[in-house]
């Protein structure tokens, strides 16, 4: 008689989910296992392009494709707000009335924003003088606000980490720099950028390429910065320590946490919502048969689609042992790599991974995209990078000569310990 | 790494000043540390209920807690956890409660 086949259910059709699914799929025989995928909404936004929306670079509609259109034959996509996993039943609720079963679970749900976890941020200047570009209707609204914004004080503001791609706030205050400039606008506009950490970036190399950089396109930078209130009347953002920064536009990043259902299942998350996850396996810790893909796991590594990539191939192999009733011995050595555009044509590239800071030299070998330094190849590279997302990444395809480990034969090892311990990098103040 | 006298004992510390060995903290330990922090002592109550939970999240989970999951979980607010341990509440908080500096996030 034959077997039944497994199940494995996906909850999350964005990166993770997506590029797990369809890597799966092509494993496993539809007699062998069965996929389904849960999402809230079928509109799958390219992440990175949100950046561009600000600044007329990228239209909404150029970065967003229907969610069960990125999955591969034989994979049941259901649409569905979650309610909640019950870890000890081995159930999915849905908030349409469905309960899903399921051998293998794969969280795959990322982050949210919370801009309600922040005294005053959805206040009555929200989308007036208030925005962010961390999501679709921020990033449209952020627009037509900078196409009459001439002077005055703009304020960039990571409220704390984390936040999916720590080098966008960054990027968003570089392309300003470049948009104003354009516009012939810039010396009437302050541009100051506001951080929680003790530096321009949480790993010491780049932080100080970085912070040179903001210097040299004279924007302000202020650290240690912990924002407690947005004052909406008195147009300011007040410290815990009570500095007080006024700004006629500012541009936050609100907090980050897991998604909502996760506070609703029993022993599925932390106190922020992110799942407790192997670092290197990917598997979760609060039950062997739960995986986790992408910004949901609470591993040390920086909430983006690169670490995602990088992740799907280990977690991939490991979700095949674990059917086959094998040891997980995929290991992912919290690889990221980021395109950090600079404005005015140009970008920078940086590699790093759990143990080893982003450093200079080049990616992948020693002839490659230059690593840490300003160039238009990068900034090319930035742009070609959606097509590869929605045609390569999602699909599953391999690029050859990118792997997911971090390559060192192109990078300047001499920098490694001149000052700087690599390992102390991931750890930040408060 | 370096040693330094604590409550009259010997302690290792790293270069940032956080214990090596959280098992040889004391309670007196932690008055000398917050006092040298400016903190006024003798702490109080609200004090040590944070830095005992610091100690507890530590030992279950191998890092101590940043101040968000402090606020959401410690019984004190994140606007008091500036009150008490100013600047950098998980920072502070984890160099008086002798356990590393708490992992932060990238």
């Amino acid at each position: 008689m034959a077997q039944e086949p497994k199940k494995l259910l996906i909850l999350g059709g964005g990166t993770g989910g997506t590029l797990a699914a369809n890597r799966l799929r092509k494993k496993f025989k539809a007699s062998e296992l069965r996929i389904d995928v849960v999402d809230q909404d079928n509109q799958h936004v390219y992440q990175p392009g949100l950046l561009f929306v600000p600044f007329g670079l990228a239209e909404p509609d150029e970065i967003v494709r229907r969610r069960n259109k990125q999955l591969h034959r034989g994979i049941g996509y259901h649409e569905s707000a979650i309610q909640g996993v019950d870890i000890n039943a081995n159930t999915v609720s849905l908030e349409n009335g469905e309960i899903l079963d399921y051998d293998v679970l794969l969280v795959a749900t990322g982050s949210v924003l919370q801009p309600e976890e922040t005294e005053g941020m959805n206040g009555s200047q929200w989308l007036k003088t208030v925005f962010t570009f961390y999501d679709m209707e921020g990033a449209s609204a952020l627009a037509e606000k900078l196409d009459t914004f001439e002077s005055g004080e703009l304020v960039i503001n990571v409220i704390d980490m984390p936040i999916k791609c720590p080098v966008a706030p960054l990027e968003f205050a570089f392309l300003a720099d470049w948009f104003l400039t354009e516009k012939g606008v810039r010396d009437a506009v302050t541009i100051t950028y506001v951080t929680p950490l003790d530096g321009a970036f949480t790993k010491p190399v780049a932080s100080a390429t970085l912070a040179s950089l903001l210097e040299d396109k004279g924007i302000n930078l202020v650290t240690e910065f912990n924002t407690a209130e947005i004052d909406n009347e008195g147009s300011k953002l007040v410290g815990y320590d009570e500095r007080e920064i006024p700004f006629d536009l500012a541009v936050v990043i609100p907090l980050h946490g897991g998604a909502a259902y996760v506070e609703e299942s029993p022993g599925l998350g932390d106190e922020l919502g992110f799942i407790p996850t192997d670092n290197a396996t990917m598997q979760s810790l609060v039950a062997p048969n739960i995986f986790v893909l992408g910004d949901a796991a609470d591993v040390p590594a920086s909430k983006a689609g690169s670490v995602t990539h990088f992740e799907g191939e280990v977690l991939v192999e490991n979700i095949e042992a674990f059917i086959a009733g094998r040891e997980l011995t995929a290991r992912f050595d919290g690889h990221a790599n980021c395109f950090i555009e600079t404005g005015f044509s140009k970008a920078l590239l940086i590699d790093f991974n759990y143990e080893t800071e982003p450093l200079p030299g080049h990616y992948p070998f020693s002839v490659g995209l230059p690593l840490l330094k300003e160039s238009r190849i990068n900034h090319l590279g930035k742009l070609m990078f959606q097509s590869f997302y929605w045609h390569g990444l999602l699909p599953g395809r391999d690029i050859p000569g990118i792997g997911s480990d971090m390559p060192m034969s192109g990078k300047d090892k001499d920098l490694v310990g001149a000052g700087t311990t690599p390992a102390s990098a991931t750890e930040k103040g408060n | 790494m370096t040693t330094k006298l604590l409550a009259g004992t010997p302690v290792e510390v790293n270069e940032e000043g956080f214990f090596v060995d959280p098992d040889v903290w004391t309670e007196d330990m932690a008055t000398e540390l917050a006092a040298e922090a400016n903190i006024a002592v003798p702490l109080t109550d609200k004090h040590w209920q944070v830095l005992h939970y610091m100690r507890k999240e530590y030992f279950e989970k191998g890092t101590g807690p940043t101040v968000r999951k402090l606020g959401k979980s410690s019984g004190v607010t994140v606007k008091e956890l500036y009150q008490l341990f100013p600047k950098g509440p998980a920072k502070l908080a984890a160099l008086c409660a002798g356990i590393p500096k708490p992992r932060g996030c990238v």
